[in-house]
């Protein structure tokens, strides 16, 4: 098996101590996409500016097709696209000189990064906005903009830092289905994201990443097996409820439900099916909720199960 | 919708043909911005032309000079007061470029690192040659008259030329530590006042307090302005030229690969 990206147990710590990559492997196959997935601060960012040589690691090895990203970045860097976690789009040009200035600087020479940029343009439909100002672009456009600057050369591994955050739902179909084109011509995809589903629907493998650490590797299904597939919600009458509630689902699944204030939240291993049980033990303790509801699998629940605390607790303890 | 197969034929480009090629697209990106940007249109051209009218004929009056008139005295200065508050747009440039996650673009592209500083300074230094020639323009319409040759008057806006192109590389510096524009401008102005005010650029330096003339005597921008004045007005030229490009050319020497190994390490 050949792998496309390979990383070894990376360190970043950057001043004032943080460890923002704490010991990273990881291992993407060649015309895959590989997610990482984790909360704020979690240290995807840095990882991924590791592997597109735009930081030097502290520590560990990683290469790209082979090449080093320390001793051989000139190789890396003629083989990667990045789309970083905030458009690097030039306000003051317009769409088509942003596009042609990063081919140019790609080595494709003028005129074909002018003939790469207006295919790129079309494809993301920005042809009508091309000789506009990036000043006038909206969110999703500048996003667009910079997903096409990371495309230009067709790279054969491209790293997205969440690509989608911040596009409409219209406009992240349609970049999920450029993605899907690529990784079919043969392309290796690493991207970053705090939503299960995009990492669902795109990744054949996932990393979940917390405070520098991968701290869950496997692919989309195994990851939700370990959490079931569905998470009922509860609100019960009063805090007292909630607790003794908490306490009883926890004892009866052996998992550890989340109780703030009335809110009762369990991952449940056999989905809907475990359902019935549950009211009736809950009926027969007489505690029953005053709202129920269920639903799919959130990155925070992934998060309670997998490291006993929550998503948004992470990025302020990371800070 | 179709994605195009297959890779990009690219240019195997290295060394120095690289370096050029890249400087070149980052500088007229840096140039078309300058043009499009009113503000920065306005701080490079619009600002010297209203210090020129304001040291003509609001202070120029009160101010006393020997030999020619004060408008004579006065352009050599705005000359060097001018590019050198240009030097601040470096800094901002740089700043905002390392803030919107620009530079960290241009580190993940098969480029010549060297030519994102390389290219802005030479943005930079056209800038400059057109502001110079538009100052110029002013300076004449408002009484200013070379009183040497053309030829002289030339080889001084060479000498500061060069001169900001090594403020370029100093303040890429600032732009490169600074943690937003802010910031890089508030950082360049102390750098910039005593220099460019404490200095032979408005007022002989003969005006000043005895403690502060030692060292407005012996500063770059006096000698520059010293030596521009002379090639303009008249006068011995050959000790401020020589000081004037001993300082450029220690000053490029010393901050230029400065700044760009900062630039290399910054992250
Ligand atoms: N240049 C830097 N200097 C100091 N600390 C940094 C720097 N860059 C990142 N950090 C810190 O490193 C940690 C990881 O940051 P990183 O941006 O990699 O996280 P992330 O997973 O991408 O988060 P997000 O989802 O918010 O984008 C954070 O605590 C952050 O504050
Ligand atoms: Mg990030």
């Amino acid at each position: 098996m050949s792998f496309a990206i390979e990383a070894e147990n990376l360190v970043k710590v950057f001043k004032g101590g943080v460890r923002a990559v704490d010991g990273i492997s990881l291992s993407v196959e060649a015309g895959t996409v590989f997610g990482l997935l984790g909360p704020n601060g979690a240290g995807k960012t840095t990882a991924v500016r590791i592997l597109t040589t735009v930081v030097l690691p502290d520590s560990g090895k990683a290469s790209v097709l082979g090449h080093d990203v320390v001793k051989d970045s000139e190789a890396v860097r003629a083989n990667i696209g990045l789309a970083g976690q905030f458009a690097a789009v030039d306000e003051n040009l317009t769409g088509l000189e942003n596009l042609r200035m990063i081919g140019q600087l790609t080595r494709l020479g003028r005129k074909r990064a002018i003939q790469r940029a207006n295919e790129l343009l079309e494809m993301f439909e920005l042809t009508e906005a091309s000789r506009r100002i990036a000043k006038t672009y909206s969110g999703g456009m500048r996003r667009r903009l910079d997903l096409a600057a990371a495309l230009l050369h067709s790279p054969p591994v491209l790293f997205l830092d969440e690509p989608t955050t911040g596009l409409d739902p219209y406009s992240r179909q349609s970049l999920w289905n450029v993605i899907e084109q690529l990784v079919q011509d043969g392309t290796t995809v690493l991207l970053t994201t705090q939503y299960l589903e995009e990492a669902d629907r795109l990744a054949r493998l996932l990393a979940v990443v917390d405070r520098g650490k991968v701290i869950a590797e496997g692919t989309p299904s195994e990851l939700k097996a370990r959490l079931g597939s569905t998470v009922i919600d509860l609100e019960m009458g009063d805090e007292g409820q909630a607790e003794a509630i908490g306490r009883l689902l926890g004892e009866k699944t052996g998992k550890n439900p989340r109780v703030t204030g009335l809110k009762v939240e369990l991952p449940l291993e056999r989905g809907p099916a475990q359902v019935r049980e549950l009211l009736e033990l809950m009926e027969n303790a007489d505690l029953m909720p005053r709202h129920l509801d269920l639903r799919e699998p959130s990155l925070d629940d992934v998060f309670l199960s997998l490291t006993g605390h929550a998503a948004e607790v992470t990025g302020e303890v990371a800070k | 919708m179709t994605i195009a197969v297959g890779r990009e034929e690219v240019i195997a480009q290295k060394g120095i043909g690289r370096f050029i090629s890249d400087m070149l697209v980052i500088a007229e990106r840096n140039l078309i911005a300058l043009v499009r940007i009113p503000q920065s249109l306005f701080f490079s051209s619009v600002q010297p032309i209203m210090f020129v009218l304001l040291f003509r004929y609001v202070f120029g009056g009160a101010i006393n000079v020997p030999g020619h008139s004060y408008v004579d005295f006065l352009m050599p200065g705005i000359f060097v007061q001018t590019v050198a508050f240009g030097s601040i747009g470096t800094a901002i440039g740089l700043a905002e470029d390392m803030q919107k996650g620009f530079i960290e673009r241009f580190r993940s592209l098969p480029m010549a690192r060297s030519a994102v500083l390389a290219g802005r300074t030479t943005a930079d230094l056209v800038r400059n040659v057109g502001v110079l020639i538009l100052i110029t323009i002013v300076g004449m319409l408002v009484g200013f008259r070379i009183h040497t040759n053309a030829l002289a008057f030339i080889g001084g806006m060479g000498l500061i030329l060069l001169f900001a192109y090594g403020l370029s590389w100093g303040f890429s510096i600032i732009g490169l530590i600074a943690p937003n524009t802010e910031t890089a401008q508030v950082m360049s102005f102390p750098l910039l006042f005593p220099l460019t005010f404490a200095s032979s650029a408005f007022v002989p330096v003969q005006s000043m307090p005895g403690w502060l003339q030692s060292f407005a005597n012996n500063q770059p921008i006096s000698i520059l302005v010293d030596a521009m004045r002379a090639l303009s007005n008249g006068g011995p030229t050959a000790g401020y030229v020589v000081k004037s490009l001993i300082w450029s050319v220690v000053i490029l020497a010393v901050l230029a690969p400065y700044a760009a190994r900062r630039f290399r390490r910054s992250y």
